[in-house]
């Protein structure tokens, strides 16, 4: 749908070169840290901001210069941006009205879509009058009741509580699905990003990290960045040193699959990556599983128990080098955690407690290996990762 | 608290207080119109006419059937509400462009209007009256409406950018993705949303229009344009040692009415937190 090669700037970048193709009916999300560039990126698709340089394809033809009436783009804003001066009705008629649509096809379409959002018995009633979710489904209306060629979603359910956030999110994508609209969804959430996109496409500073499926960027990220982002409780990274196929790690040493080892030969001092899934506590586990990952002992400071997961957490010594490049880590992730620590999540029936020296199993063939210079993940599987750009 | 009927019977003695102090001097006028001339003549300082100086309605009836009185009423109502329209017509547009884009000279606009705000009426009399002379404005309604919007766009423009720049951008951003053109978008969401600023303007300038005495009595020479304070002062009916202090009175609150009607009328209109529920709550 589009082939977009964009920067923007007044004099700093705020989105810099970024490409992203989006296929017909495709649910894409733009994900990424507050600052990021991923409001701007999307305002420039509707129109409302300035393209400095590149160009905006929809459907085969340049927009850059069109105004936002002129590409048929419908947008859901953060705010929601309804007309306090109109009933839920004409707000949702309001496009229709501009548009010059008849009495009757106004009726007709308006009344498809309050029913598809059970906005029915309120129609009659101000925006003012409604409850937030309601008002999320009204700017909704807004949106669905004209045949737009995509959706645009601008964070849309930061306003929200946690309860409503997770059930408009599923209204959201069955809303997507039954319609089959191309839909470009910005959010700073990963929990969004990962249950609702096709794709999704990871920003950091106005520069695209990584655009793949949800499972590629979990399982195969490109970089320290997205590693960090996506998940949740975060990946671990720890401060490793590979020699042949082992790796030595705060906790031990512990052996990685050979192809992997062979992409990090002498690379020396290594962060790895692991997510807190990819462990568990060795008593739990099988013998037939035992083989694919290698064992370790270590002090677990603070347990989390969760009834079917536990959470532990382990804390550990970096070295200064790795040390610094995960500080930066986490200001770009926007956290502010100043503690090295592992957190693993074991399965509810382990009986682990805190200040216990537990024997931890991990699977090493989940493990990545990241360049601490660059932040570039050695061990990624190209075939399996989408899209990773290369910035010089 | 509790001292709360305390509390609540002072607000209710200050109120009392004030709207006596506000509201005395219109009382009187009230009166003095409904007393016969003789019973001003003859000296009658009692609120009430005394005996037999009840004069009715017969005052207004003698006022109104004055020619002049009726053309200076007319004049007024052309006058000002030709100098509202358009001022806050000017200033809505101006409001907006101050609050929504940035231009060189922005800075400069503002504090040139509020400068003119401040300017002494009187000391554009002079002037004015003689440039209307010379280039034929003197003693016309334009000859009025221009000074009138001149004097009332400063605060209107000021007055409205505020109100616009309490509109969230994002409303008009909508309006433009649904598919307005920047003039629908303008004319449908912002211009509803900003009513209450709309009307306010309107009526700080009606009020200043129709009140002028200054203008009203300098630029115009007949009833072909002089509105209805200036015409007041030549009420001075057959005697001219003897002013018809009661007929004057008649004419007084015939001349408020209109204003207090555009009052209870725009009054409606200005609900504030229109713009509550635009955005999220």
């Amino acid at each position: 749908m589009k082939n977009i090669v964009k920067k923007y700037g007044d004099g700093f970048p705020a989105v810099n070169d970024v490409s992203i193709d989006i296929a017909d009916g495709e649910f894409v999300i733009l994900v990424g840290p507050s600052g990021c560039g991923k409001s701007t990126l999307l305002r420039m698709i509707v129109g409302l901001e300035d393209i400095t340089s590149g160009d905006m394809m929809i459907g085969g033809k340049r927009v850059n210069d069109l105004a936002p009436r002129d590409r048929n783009l419908a947008m859901v804003f953060q705010n929601y941006a309804l007309y306090p001066h109109l009933t839920v009705f004409e707000n949702i008629a309001f496009p229709l009205r501009l548009a010059g649509a008849s009495d009757a096809e106004i009726q007709e379409k308006v009344r498809t879509a309050s029913k598809t959002l059970e906005l029915d018995e309120h129609l009659e009633r101000k925006p003012g009058n409604l409850s937030g979710g309601q008002r999320q489904r009204v700017a909704m209306g807004r949106a669905i009741v004209r045949d737009a060629d995509a959706f645009l979603f601008d964070e849309p359910l930061s306003n929200l509580d946690a309860k409503l956030r997770g059930q408009m999110r599923t209204e959201i994508a069955r809303l997507q699905k039954k319609l089959g609209i191309t839909t470009v969804y910005v959010t700073h959430d990963q929990t969004e990003a990962m249950t609702l996109g096709d794709r999704v496409a990871v920003l950091k500073r106005g520069l695209l990290q990584q655009l793949a499926s949800p499972r590629e960027l979990y399982e195969n990220p490109g970089n320290l960045f997205v590693a960090g982002f996506i998940g949740s409780p975060p990946m671990n990274f720890l401060p490793a040193k590979v020699d042949g196929t082992k790796v030595e790690l705060p906790f031990g040493t512990v052996e990685i699959p050979a192809e992997k080892a062979e992409r990090v030969a002498g690379k020396g001092l290594l962060i790895a990556g692991i997510r807190p899934g990819a462990f568990e506590d060795a008593s739990l586990i099988d013998t037939s599983h035992a083989n694919l990952g290698s064992t370790f002992r270590a002090k677990v400071d603070v347990v989390e128990w969760l009834g079917n997961e536990t959470y532990a957490y382990l804390p550990f010594e970096a070295p200064p080098e790795v040390q610094e490049q995960l500080l930066q880590l986490e200001k770009d992730l926007d956290g502010d955690s100043l503690r090295t620590q592992l957190v693993i999540s074991l399965d509810g029936a382990s009986r682990v407690k805190e200040g216990d020296e537990a024997e931890i199993w991990v699977d090493t063939t989940q493990m990545h290996l990241f360049d601490p210079a660059s932040g570039d993940n050695l061990t990624v599987d190209h075939e399996n990762a989408g899209q990773i750009p290369v910035y010089a | 608290m509790g001292n709360s009927p305390l509390r609540k019977a002072g607000i209710a003695v200050g109120a009392l207080l004030i709207l006596t102090w506000c509201l005395l001097p219109v009382a009187w006028i009230i009166s003095l119109s409904f007393k016969s001339q003789e019973s001003i003549t003859n000296g009658n300082p009692g609120f009430l006419p005394g005996d037999g100086t009840f004069a009715g309605w017969d005052n207004y009836v003698a006022a109104w059937d004055n020619e002049q009185f009726r053309r200076a009423i007319f004049n007024s109502i052309g006058i000002s509400l030709i100098a509202t329209v358009l001022s806050v017509i000017i200033a809505t547009l101006a409001a907006y462009a101050i609050a929504r884009l940035e231009f060189k000279g922005k800075k400069l606009v503002l504090t040139t209007a509020l400068a003119i705000a401040m300017f002494p009426v009187v000391s554009l009399v002079g002037p004015l009256f003689d440039m209307w002379r010379a280039i034929g404005l003197y003693d016309t309604w334009a000859g009025l409406v221009i000074p009138y919007m001149s004097f009332t766009l400063p605060l209107a423009i000021w007055t409205l950018s505020a109100f616009f720049r309490e509109i969230p951008w994002e409303m008009e951003q909508a309006a433009q993705v649904d598919g307005a053109t920047s003039w629908q978008a303008f004319r449908k969401v912002i211009v509803p949303l900003a009513a209450p600023g709309v009307f306010t303007a309107a009526i700080l300038t009606f009020f200043f229009a129709w009140n002028d005495f200054v203008f009203g009595i300098s630029l115009t020479s007949t009833e072909a344009a002089r509105p209805i304070p200036a015409s007041l002062s030549f009420f001075v009916g057959a005697d001219p040692f003897n002013r018809p202090a009661s007929l004057l009175a008649a004419g007084a609150v015939i001349a408020t009415i209109p204003i207090i009607v555009i009052v209870l009328v725009f009054q409606r209109k200005i609900v504030a937190g229109l713009t509550s529920g635009a955005v999220k709550g």
